[in-house]
């Protein structure tokens, strides 16, 4: 990969349009890092920020259901990491939308988007976490998931998005693992422990799953975005991936996948798995998912009641601001 | 390490002061107003939750201490189970700890006592709250109308709290000496933040110097039930 230094512009940039797409298409032909300042296609533009918004939409709609349960944390030590684990999702959250605004889309523009129902986050949110083993699998299942969706970013074309992946991933893969470690706690801890292991991985398997997104031939996006080289690897390739790495760590953890049709496939090289129900896929992304609502009003809310808060920052900067300009 | 008879009971009572806060600031987690606050109460709590988990160490084991002790048996300050009410309650509640915070653990670190070396880091961590409690003062006072009268009514409401961290604990002899430097310190924020200092006192019959007893103010309970509940359905359980 030729690495491109922050800031740089591709130098067609005064050209005529026909020449700006030429050098872009052949910046990302070249596999180099098309930058803010660079022109892009308005399309290109589009789809970035359309994902971008998406991923950090959905970092902070996640906080919700592992928040569920930081004052119910069964000791001080899982109570730290988790705690941590979700300033971090705020963080990423963070990156995410100023990823977003170095393409010309404000926070507040895409926040009210996401209010308003026009803008989506990751499906996977909007089921509930009813026990504490939920916090355990969705560090292990969900994080692991994206974490497997996300590395693949970190090449994107597109720099700022990408460098902030790197940073993002390598905090996703403490989160996997810390989760992970949680199973195995309480899947080797008592049997009322285990069973609550067990359960909380056979509600959230497939709802990890369906995390990649539809098969390849329905999904919408995906062509184009392959071709930009925003995504690197269908959502097929990315879900077996993701299924390979999962079924030796289920083994290690002593718990069960709740697929019957799950096996090694020895002339594929990869393991086979059962049909997936995308009726409640496209469900749960339609508004139907049980948690939908409930997480949009929360975010709603909790905008809307800080209101006050941001209006008097924003009052006492300008009030400042102008008593340091008259006295200059 | 396990501390002396003496220091125990003001690890007790130093220690439960940052559990429980660091429990209601976690309670905020995805309801912040702003995202860059999601991430500072996230800090502020987490920083607190790791100077709880020392303190209780050198009192026994951490983990039985927060989650299998009754309501009585908790030695915090009144102050601090205060629930977070509006974002105006939950600032005045971090000025008005993290200043009496600073000054103590400054104090504590500077002699040669059991906590001077926790104190010494800690003293880093509370110079942050303290100054983070003091930019939303400014922020809230010196606002809006609205801000600046939920900002008030949030000082005036916990202002009878703030008699009790001064009160004399064993092993804590450095704890009354701080009171003059606080009431000096919030007093200046407050005024800079175009706010009112309270008249009112800051002990009444009930609520100053009661926590450290044992007597608790009615949320705690609910509060302690929420964190506890868990761990105690599962008795003997590793997590």
């Amino acid at each position: 990969m030729t690495a491109v230094t922050e800031g740089q512009t591709h130098p067609a940039k005064e050209g005529s349009a026909p020449d700006q797409q030429t050098v872009f298409d052949a910046a990302v032909a070249a596999d180099e890092r098309i930058e803010p300042r660079d022109w892009m296609p308005d399309a290109y533009r589009a789809s970035l920020v359309r994902q971008i918004a998406q991923h950090a939409h959905s970092e902070i709609i996640g906080m919700q259901p592992e928040a569920n349960w930081i004052t119910r944390a069964p000791s001080l030590r899982r109570k730290a990491i988790l705690m941590a684990k979700v300033q971090d999702e705020a963080g990423h959250g963070l990156y995410l939308y100023s990823a977003a605004e170095t393409l010309g889309t404000s926070r507040e523009e895409l926040l009210d988007k996401l209010h308003a129902g026009r803008q989506k986050y990751s499906s996977i949110f909007n089921y509930p976490t009813l026990t504490w083993a939920d916090v355990g699998a969705i560090g292990w299942l969900v994080d692991g998931a994206a974490i497997t969706n996300q590395v693949p970013i970190c090449r994107c074309s597109y720099g700022p998005y990408a460098r902030a992946m790197v940073r993002i991933c390598k905090e996703e893969s403490f989160h996997q693992r810390q989760g992970f470690e949680s199973l195995l706690a309480l899947s080797q801890g008592t049997p009322e422990q285990h069973a609550m292991a067990q359960d909380a991985v056979n509600r959230w398997w497939w709802p990890s799953l369906m995390m990649f997104g539809p098969p390849d031939d329905e999904s919408s996006h995906s062509a184009q975005s392959m071709q930009w080289k925003i995504k690197r690897h269908s959502n097929d390739e990315l879900r077996q991936r993701f299924v390979d790495i999962a079924v030796p760590q289920a083994k290690a953890l002593g718990l069960t996948l709740p697929d019957p049709d799950l096996r090694w496939n020895e002339e594929r090289g990869h393991h086979d798995f059962g049909a997936i129900d995308w009726a409640e896929f496209w469900d749960v992304l339609k508004g139907n998912g049980p948690c939908n609502d409930q997480r949009i009003t929360q975010r709603r809310r909790a905008h809307e009641e800080g209101a006050w808060v941001r209006d008097a920052a924003a009052a006492y900067a300008s009030k400042h601001r102008k008593t340091k300009g008259e006295a200059a | 390490m396990t501390a002396t008879s003496v220091a125990r009971t003001a690890a007790l009572a130093l220690g439960d002061d940052a559990l429980v806060l660091s429990h209601r600031l976690g309670e905020w987690a995805g309801h912040a107003p702003v995202l860059e606050e999601e991430v500072a109460l996230a800090n502020i709590a987490l920083d607190l939750l790791g100077q709880a988990r020392i303190l209780l160490s050198l009192v026994g084991d951490e983990d039985e201490l927060a989650y299998l002790r009754e309501e009585r048996a908790f030695r915090n300050l009144q102050l601090v189970e205060q629930p977070n009410g509006d974002f105006a309650h939950t600032i005045a509640r971090q000025l008005f700890f993290s200043t009496y915070q600073h000054l103590l653990y400054g104090r504590l670190a500077a002699g040669d006592g059991e906590f001077a070396p926790l104190a010494a880091k800690a003293v880093k961590e509370t110079e942050y709250h303290r100054d983070h409690a003091e930019q939303w003062t400014l922020r809230l006072g010196d606002g809006t109308e609205e801000s600046h009268a939920r900002m008030q009514r949030a000082v005036d409401t916990l202002w009878r709290f703030t008699g009790e961290p001064f009160q004399p604990v064993e092993g804590l002899a450095e704890a009354p000496l701080v009171e003059e430097e606080w009431l000096a310190s919030v007093t200046t924020v407050l005024e800079r933040a175009t706010l009112t200092v309270p008249e009112g006192p800051r002990t009444g019959a009930w609520a100053a110097g009661a926590g450290r007893q044992g007597l608790h103010t009615e949320p705690f309970g609910r509060m302690i039930a929420e964190m506890q509940h868990l761990h105690r359905s599962h008795p003997g359980a590793t997590w």
